[in-house]
This record gives structure tokens, C-alpha cells and sequence, in this order.
């Protein structure tokens, strides 16, 4: 396997759960509803996830407690923030604090035990053709599965009536709801797929990137996927861009750690952050004719009756 | 029947009071019920947790030195909150403050240098915190970045650059290769306040700046300006307040003060500059302002509430085995009830019966 084949397969792995995060979370604040949570729900996904692989021996059912997981803390935020109307931003904080601590509470028991990450995607003839062939038919199934969530999202909110309603929400709450759509009760179930994907994102990290649970393992990706939707513009396409423009800053400061350049490695380390700082003041920057978030997004909603 | 939130005609006085109280006694029983989930009884658990730790001198002692911190960068940060602005960095900004006055004690390390080493240290400690916190609030003023995200992202790259000094140019060529530097010279250390004790002069400047932010936001035109831009925006404009030059404002002093925070933590408690001097203080502090309402006493009461928790957390791991995540579970778990609580004070619950009334005339 060449040098570049193998860098190409690292970022796809790398990106993917940033793509998972991110989609969820750009649905939730399609529907104007900022969750900023999505590092505590990962972390919990990561440490559910590995459990519930470690103790059934199957890929699935960790990737189902992952996702379960997340959902299950979103719903929490959902109750929080659009039950009581209460600031999303603080509610937020308190859902990745809350997300840390259980996550070390949880995944305690499994730090240092093993389990078989997720198999690769194997066809005979098309996995083996040269180059091409590992990448585009030899990755594991979380790597589809994100594209075609990606693609399922972009369709669902350009191309379906209930996707136009969402966003309706979230540029206008006020003028949806005097149209009878039930705000508060769509922003909870957009909160609760965001919740969702952030948990198999985070679930995705020991199932199939590391085999293994390390507390803290999520690494601030959940702040990165946030990010990465204002570097989308909201924008389903845009963030598959994004996902993968920083997959490779990480695979690239990782190799270049492994290559020395006399670089310590901690500046090395430090890039994939930094380059989040300057694409969200150069994305900022370039918007000067008004923002493209949805309009309504991070302010309360309580119903007139 | 459905129960529905409605807006209060004006805030009540009386939940304001008591909601801190009421999220606290919430967050007790849930652990309660936690701890019996862990096997452990609740009863002994809260007691190691609450009572333990207010019997004794040295844990009452270490109380106050836990709380120093995090008073001192709750108060910042409760001016950014109040002005409308999140500055979730404090943690970074906390490292750096460290970082910088640490720099001074390393190069004056095992000369004679005087008495001004201390209190320099302390300058540079501030402006360096004030000046990190102004990277992301020129990036919001400037660009329109959002300042939660870059003041968060800045937290990983201070962690770095500390890791970075403490495993390179400022190791202790004594420390047998630990990531650490070496112990600070007596001039560069915070003076104890009780001899053989571990209180020190940090916790009286945390005093001072509790006075000092009460002063300001009960007393100034500016406190006054910061409430206005966070709490009525429109009227704000309309009074000609600057409200850029305001998010400048609170960001550089929440920075200055977690910075200080960071360099009294390791010229006082730590002694050098080593890796994890912080346990999540810039964190903490996040609930520590929401739990004192934003208010300078109430500060300073849940800081010490919250330094409790660290300490009982640390107590019932040795007495009880239990997790010291529990703790982080216990922050967070407060935080929601804090702010559950305080939606409380503008809305109340109705019931209401399930079938809206339809209005005659749309037969």
C-alpha cells in the first residue's frame, strides 16, 4: 500500500465522525436550536458505545448504545431549553460538563479491555483493483453510512415538505407557529437526531478508529463539528467539504509529527485547532452581507396561547 | 390536562431568592439516588461529601484554596455573561496566565532577585490571560467569529503550549526527567497567610476583587452599561453604548482575572509549573457563576459550595471508593437544576386542558 493511498484512508476515518456529529448537529440548528452539547453527548456515545460492544461481542449493538445514548442526553437539553426556556448556550455547557463525567463514570470499567473494531468492506475483484479499490470499497461501514446521512439530510431538507417546515422554524419561529405547525415539537425531535448522530459520532472513535476506550478520547472534536456547521454555512454539501478538509489537517500533523521536521509535536498537535480559529474568522469575515445562520437560531421560544 | 410554560407578568423576587437552594436540595437527592445505583449508602456517601470536609482545619483550609480560583475567574466570567457574551476559554486562558508569570520565575530562578519578583509575576500573569481572552473577542468584533467556539478552541492550544514548555526549554535538568520546571525560589512563591497551613495571600485578593466587581456593577456607569447591552441590546443602541468596546472590555478583564488565577495556582498551591495544575477550574467556574446568579456574593458562596464538592469528591474516593467522576457528574447534574430553576423566575407552570378552545366564527 502506497504512502498516499494509506494518508487518503486515514482522513476518510478521521472525518467521519465529524461528518456524523456535524449533519445531526446542523439539523438541529436548521431548527434554530443551538446545541452546544455535542462534545458531552460524543464522549457519552464513545463510552456507551464501547460498552455495549464489549459486553455483546457485536459492532451493532455498540453503535445502537452509542446512539441511544446521545439521544437519550439530548433530550434532556430538548427539556431544558424548549420545556423550561431556558438559554441554550448555558445548557449547553452543562450537557458536555454533565457528558464528561458520565462518560468517565461509564467507560471506568472498560478502560484497557479490547474488542475487534468494525470489518472492512470487502468485495472480491472491485476492493482489489489497485489504489482506487481500497478507498472507494474497502472502508468500514460507519464511512457510507455518513455520506449517505449526508445525502439523506440534504434531501430531507430541500426536498421534502416536512424539511421546508423545519427550516421554517428556524428563520421564523413566531410566523411557523401562527401557521400551526408545532414549533416546539419538531425543534425536539431535530434536537433529539442531533443527539443521535453525536453519540454514534462519538460511538464511531472505539468502534472502529480506536478499539479501545480512553477517558477524553472525543478530544474536542464535538467543538470541531460544531465549527465545521458554521463553516457549512448550514449547508449539508459544504460540510462534507469541511468534514474532510479537516480529517487531513489532523492525518497531515500526525505524519508530520512521525517525519520530525525538528517541529515539537505539540505545535503539531495544536494545528487542527488552530485552523478551526482561522476558517471561523475567514468563513465570518467573508460573510460581510449579513449571516446565513437560520435567523431564529439560539433564541427562546415560548408559545402565545 | 397539559402543562404549559407561561411568562410571568414581572420576575418574581422571591424564586430568584430561594431557586439556588431548591436546584441544590434537587441535585442532593438525584445523588442520593446515584450513589445508591453505585452501591455505596447515600446517607455516609453525602456525609463524606458535605459534612466531612467542614470538621476539620486543614480540609476548611484547603476549602478556601480550592475556592480562590474559582471566585476569582466566576467573576470575570460573570461580566461577559451579564454583558451577553460567552467566554468559555477561562480554562486557557487560566494555563497562559500560569505560562507567563512562570516565565519571570524560571529566568530569575537562583539569582538575587528582590521582592519585585512576586508581584511582577502577578502583572504578567494577568496581561498575558487579558491578552489571550482578547484573541477571541477581537475575532467576534472584527470578524463576527463566534467566541465561544475560538475562546474554546484556544483552551486545547494553551494545554499544549504549557505541555510543550514544561517537556522542553523549561524542564528541570534536576527533575529526573519529569515534566516539570523546577521549584520556584521563595520570592516567586505566594506568601502563606497561616503558618504551617496551607491558606495564602490568593485568597485575599480574591476578596479584594469580589469588592472590586460588586463596586463596579453596583456602583459604576460601566456596571451599569454592561447589564443594559446584555439585558435590553436595543435600549443600549439607543443610549449610544458601545457594545464592541464593551465585549472588548469583559473579555479582557474575565481573561486578566483567570489569568491571574492561574499564575497565584501555581506560584502558591503547586509551587512549579508542571502539567494539570488545573482539575477543570475554568470549567467549574462556568457553574460557579450561573449558581451565584451572576452576583459577586453570590459568587463567592458557590465558589465555596463548589471547592466543597472537589474536596468531599476527593474524600469519598479515599473513604468510599467512589469515582472521583462523580464529582463532574455532581457539577453538571447542579448546573441543569441551577438553570432549570432560574427559568423559573421569569415563567411559571399552568395547566390547562388539552383540547384548545376553538373560536366561535370558524364554523
Amino acid at each position: 500500500m502506497g504512502l498516499l493511498e494509506a494518508i487518503i484512508l486515514a482522513v476518510l476515518a478521521a472525518s467521519t465522525p465529524l461528518l456524523i456529529a456535524a449533519t445531526g448537529e446542523l439539523v438541529a440548528e436548521r431548527a434554530g436550536v443551538l446545541n452546544l452539547g455535542v462534545e458531552g453527548m460524543m464522549i457519552v456515545g464513545a463510552a456507551c458505545g464501547f460498552g455495549g460492544a464489549y459486553i455483546s461481542g457485536s459492532i451493532i449493538v455498540g453503535a445502537i448504545s452509542g446512539i441511544l445514548a446521545g439521544a437519550a442526553l439530548s433530550l434532556i437539553f430538548a427539556m431544558m431549553t424548549l420545556g423550561l426556556a431556558v438559554n441554550q448556550v448555558a445548557t449547553g455547557l452543562a450537557l458536555t460538563i454533565l457528558g464528561i463525567g458520565l462518560s468517565g463514570l461509564i467507560g471506568s470499567r472498560f478502560v484497557g479491555e479490547k474488542i475487534t473494531p468494525a470489518p472492512h468492506l470487502h468485495i472480491p475483484g472491485l476492493t482489489d483493483i489497485p489504489f482506487v479499490g481500497r478507498i472507494l470499497f474497502g472502508e468500514d461501514a460507519f464511512v457510507y453510512l455518513s455520506l449517505a446521512l449526508v445525502v439523506a439530510v440534504w434531501l430531507f431538507l430541500y426536498r421534502t415538505r416536512a424539511g421546508l417546515v423545519l427550516r421554517a422554524i428556524g428563520d421564523n419561529h413566531v410566523s411557523a407557529h401562527a401557521l400551526g405547525y408545532p414549533v416546539l415539537r419538531i425543534r425536539m425531535l431535530a434536537v433529539m437526531f442531533g443527539g443521535a448522530c453525536a453519540g454514534l459520532a462519538g460511538a464511531y472513535l472505539p468502534l472502529a478508529y480506536t478499539p479501545f476506550f480512553i477517558p477524553g478520547m472525543t478530544a474536542g472534536r464535538g467543538w470541531i463539528a460544531l465549527a465545521l456547521v458554521v463553516f457549512s454555512s448550514w449547508r449539508p454539501a459544504r460540510l462534507v467539504v469541511g468534514a474532510y478538509l479537516f480529517g487531513a489537517v489532523t492525518i497531515l500533523q500526525l505524519h508530520a509529527q512521525g517525519a520530525g521536521f525538528g517541529i515539537p509535536s505539540q505545535f503539531m498537535s495544536a494545528l487542527p485547532y488552530l485552523a478551526t480559529v482561522i476558517v471561523l474568522v475567514l468563513i465570518s469575515r467573508a460573510r460581510t452581507g449579513g449571516s446565513t445562520a437560520p435567523a431564529a437560531l439560539r433564541t427562546v421560544f415560548v408559545p402565545d396561547r | 390536562m397539559q402543562l404549559v410554560l407561561e411568562k410571568r407578568a414581572e420576575r418574581s423576587n422571591t424564586i430568584a431568592l430561594v431557586s439556588p437552594l431548591i436546584a441544590i436540595a434537587l441535585t442532593i437527592v438525584t445523588m442520593s439516588i446515584l450513589f445508591a445505583i453505585l452501591g455505596k449508602n447515600p446517607i455516609l456517601a453525602l456525609g463524606v461529601y458535605f459534612i466531612d470536609p467542614l470538621t476539620d482545619s486543614y480540609s476548611l483550609q484547603e476549602i478556601a484554596v480550592k475556592a480562590a480560583p474559582l471566585v476569582m475567574i466566576a467573576i470575570g466570567l460573570s461580566l461577559c455573561y451579564l454583558a451577553n457574551v460567552w467566554n468559555i476559554g477561562a480554562e486557557g486562558q487560566f494555563l497562559v496566565g500560569a505560562v507567563a508569570g512562570s516565565w519571570l520565575a524560571v529566568k530569575t530562578q537562583g539569582t538575587d532577585a528582590g521582592y519585585w519578583v512576586l508581584p511582577a509575576m502577578l502583572l504578567l500573569g494577568a496581561a498575558a490571560g487579558a491578552a489571550y481572552a482578547l484573541i477571541p473577542a477581537i475575532c467576534k468584533v472584527r470578524f463576527g467569529a463566534s467566541e465561544i467556539l475560538v475562546s474554546l478552541m484556544l483552551v486545547y492550544v494553551a494545554d499544549l503550549l504549557l505541555d510543550y514548555l514544561v517537556r522542553g526549554p523549561w524542564r528541570d535538568p534536576a527533575g529526573f526527567n519529569f515534566p516539570t520546571t523546577a521549584e520556584f525560589d521563595p520570592v516567586a512563591t505566594v506568601p502563606i497567610l497561616i503558618e504551617g497551613g496551607r491558606l495564602h495571600l490568593g485568597a485575599i485578593i480574591t476578596l479584594l476583587v469580589v469588592a472590586a466587581a460588586a463596586v463596579l456593577l453596583g456602583r459604576t456607569i460601566k456596571g451599569f452599561e454592561i447589564r443594559v447591552v446584555g439585558a435590553a441590546p436595543r435600549a443600549a443602541r439607543f443610549g449610544g453604548f458601545n457594545s464592541n468596546q464593551l465585549i472588548l472590555l469583559t473579555f479582557a478583564i474575565s481573561g486578566a482575572l483567570a489569568g491571574l488565577a492561574g499564575i497565584i495556582e501555581v506560584a502558591g498551591p503547586v509551587g512549579h509549573l508542571q502539567p494539570g495544575i488545573s482539575p477543570g477550574y475554568g470549567f467549574t467556574a462556568i457553574i460557579v457563576a450561573f449558581l451565584g446568579r451572576l452576583n459577586p456574593i453570590g459568587i463567592l458562596i458557590a465558589g465555596l459550595f463548589l471547592a466543597l464538592t472537589f474536596i468531599g469528591g476527593e474524600q469519598a474516593q479515599i473513604a468510599m471508593k467512589i469515582p472521583l467522576d462523580v464529582t463532574k457528574v455532581f457539577q453538571g447534574i447542579l448546573l441543569f437544576y441551577v438553570l432549570a430553576c432560574d427559568s423559573l423566575i421569569l415563567y411559571r407552570f399552568r395547566l390547562i386542558s388539552s383540547s384548545p378552545k376553538v373560536s366561535s366564527g370558524t364554523a
